[in-house]
């Protein structure tokens, strides 16, 4: 194992980390925004789910390099294309996840809440959303994880990040370069799971499970 | 159908299920719309207002009890005070106020999460939920249905001395004919959608309107019937004649089954039926037993 890239050139690959994060963050963001809205119409209305998740599917059959190639004439090259790409992918676990945390929810509960004179979305904010919420982590967790492996392709596209240290080592043939990338990438995707677990673990849910689970 | 229902009346809608029970009961806080006729609440139709507002003056206890697992016992109280507005302190005074009311001792529960709770428990806590905003009218949907025997006579016990000191007007739905006449003011004995017999519950039992309600009531059961008789129905009240003191006693809110099984138990002529304060009230013998558990079934026979 050659580590001399990851320990002569820290400084680089640290900040090709953050380039890393910051991209795969903001796809991540991005695509809540709208996985969020679909989720919910995918729970509500079984009639839309079905088209919602066969656009979805069909998307992230897509091969990805396709998908990157496609955009430039439309976007250019960078990070634009990159984060399009990324947070479309993304969009099949947040969804998925979202609309069954959400469809999950004990139904007596959800009467129980109307029955007492909960708006619709007091239900859904207060009862549905607290209630789905490890599952939808659990979502986002995924997507989280995937995007960051996922975004070392974007290089190809100069959208920069530890995908540059990968295809730079290749041309090169410098494998301590590639190994760096690979360490980098991956620290920073087994990171993102164990804080999104944590993270899972601190909602009222699971704090009231585990409760009762000391009785 | 046409059903008049006096306020602060626990009347129970009973029937098989598939009857229209649940369905009549969720019209009436609108979880249901009904597609003619109306419900009137307090002499005005439940249309008037938006369905969230009716709901929040309406008490609703569901079997599953319906508790939000992810909120602690007194957020769970809190939801209507908190969707009526009421400010911080009040809703903490009232949330205590509920547990006491329903015996689960505030300092011990109200942090805790409906799983840490038993089925019972937990049901204390959903009739506390239903209130909390102090509605006049509470909706019961089958709530003991889910509990063992003993913590459901338990809890029919007390929602009767809770109904005692609050005085709410209570729908309660059930298809425990035992429930029923444990509960009721009055019964409402529905089948296919229709009101088969509205009476009180001694009148339910004692004349059936037809064989589906005699069926229903155990008219051909003498032991079944008996179950659902008060004792003080058949007893001979005291006419200063001695009375033996030897006598094995019985309470007069008992049933007559329990009647007959210690007359038999301890092979006795007669019982003393005694007073909510212990104090001799009359007497109870085999043939006494036998008039009301016996003769006034025959007219359902088939002729």
């Amino acid at each position: 194992m050659n580590l001399d890239y990851l320990i002569n050139q820290r400084a680089r690959v640290l900040d090709l980390t953050v380039e890393h994060l910051e991209m795969t963050l903001l796809a991540v963001a991005i695509a809540l925004l709208f996985a969020i809205p679909l989720g919910i119409v995918a729970a509500r209305f079984t009639a839309a789910s079905l088209p919602i998740f066969g656009l979805l599917g069909a998307i992230y059959t897509i091969p990805s390099l396709a998908a990157l190639a496609l955009l430039i004439p439309l976007v250019g090259l960078g990070r634009t294309p990159a984060v399009i790409v990324l947070a479309a992918y993304a969009q099949l676990f947040l969804v998925r996840n979202i609309a069954t945390g959400l469809r999950g929810v004990d139904p007596a509960a959800l009467e129980a809440a109307r029955g007492m004179g909960m708006a619709g979305w007091q239900v859904l904010l207060n009862v549905q959303v607290p209630l789905a919420l490890p599952v939808i982590i659990a979502g986002v967790r995924i997507a989280l994880v995937t995007t960051i492996s996922f975004a070392t392709i974007t290089a190809w596209i100069n959208a920069g990040g530890l995908g540059t240290l990968l295809f730079n080592g290749i041309t090169r043939n410098n494998q301590s370069m590639i190994l760096a990338g690979t360490i980098a990438v991956t620290a920073l995707a087994l990171l993102a799971d164990q804080l999104m677990r944590l993270l899972e673990r601190l909602t009222a849910v699971s704090r009231a499970r585990r409760a009762a689970a000391r009785e | 159908m046409t059903l008049d229902i006096e306020p602060g009346e626990i009347v129970v809608l009973l029937g098989p299920s598939g009857c229209g029970k649940t369905t009549l009961l969720k019209m009436v806080n609108r979880l249901y719309e009904p597609t003619s006729g109306d419900i009137l609440l307090d002499g005005t139709s439940i249309r008037r207002l938006p369905a969230t507002l009716l709901r929040r003056r309406i008490g609703y206890v569901i079997q599953q009890t319906g508790l939000f697992p992810h909120m602690r016992i007194a957020d769970n109280i809190a939801v209507v005070p908190k969707l009526l507005g009421w400010d911080r302190g009040r809703v903490a005074r009232r949330v205590d106020e509920l547990l006491e009311l329903v015996g689960l001792p505030p300092r011990e529960y109200r942090r805790r999460y409906p799983a840490q709770l038993s089925g019972g428990q937990q049901q204390r806590v959903g009739l506390a939920r239903a209130l909390a905003g102090n509605p006049t009218t509470l909706l019961m949907d089958e709530p003991f249905g889910a509990l063992d025997a003993i913590t459901r006579s338990r809890l029919q016990v007390e929602l009767r001395q809770i109904h005692e000191r609050l005085g709410q007007t209570i729908l309660f739905v059930t298809h425990d004919i035992e429930e029923a006449v444990r509960l009721a003011d009055r019964i409402v004995v529905m089948r296919a959608g229709r009101v088969a017999q509205y009476g009180r519950a001694l009148e339910i039992v004692m004349s059936p309107a037809d064989e589906f309600v005699s069926d229903l009531v155990g008219a051909g059961d003498v032991l079944r019937r008996l179950s659902l008789l008060p004792v003080e129905l058949a007893m001979r009240p005291l006419d200063g004649a001695p009375i033996p003191g030897s006598l094995p006693s019985i309470e007069r809110a008992a049933d007559l089954r329990a009647a007959l099984s210690l007359l038999l138990e301890r092979r006795a002529e007669r019982l003393i039926v005694r007073g909510a304060g212990g104090e001799p009230a009359g007497t109870l013998d085999m043939a006494a037993i036998e008039r009301a558990g016996v003769v006034d079934a025959a007219p359902a026979a088939p002729s």
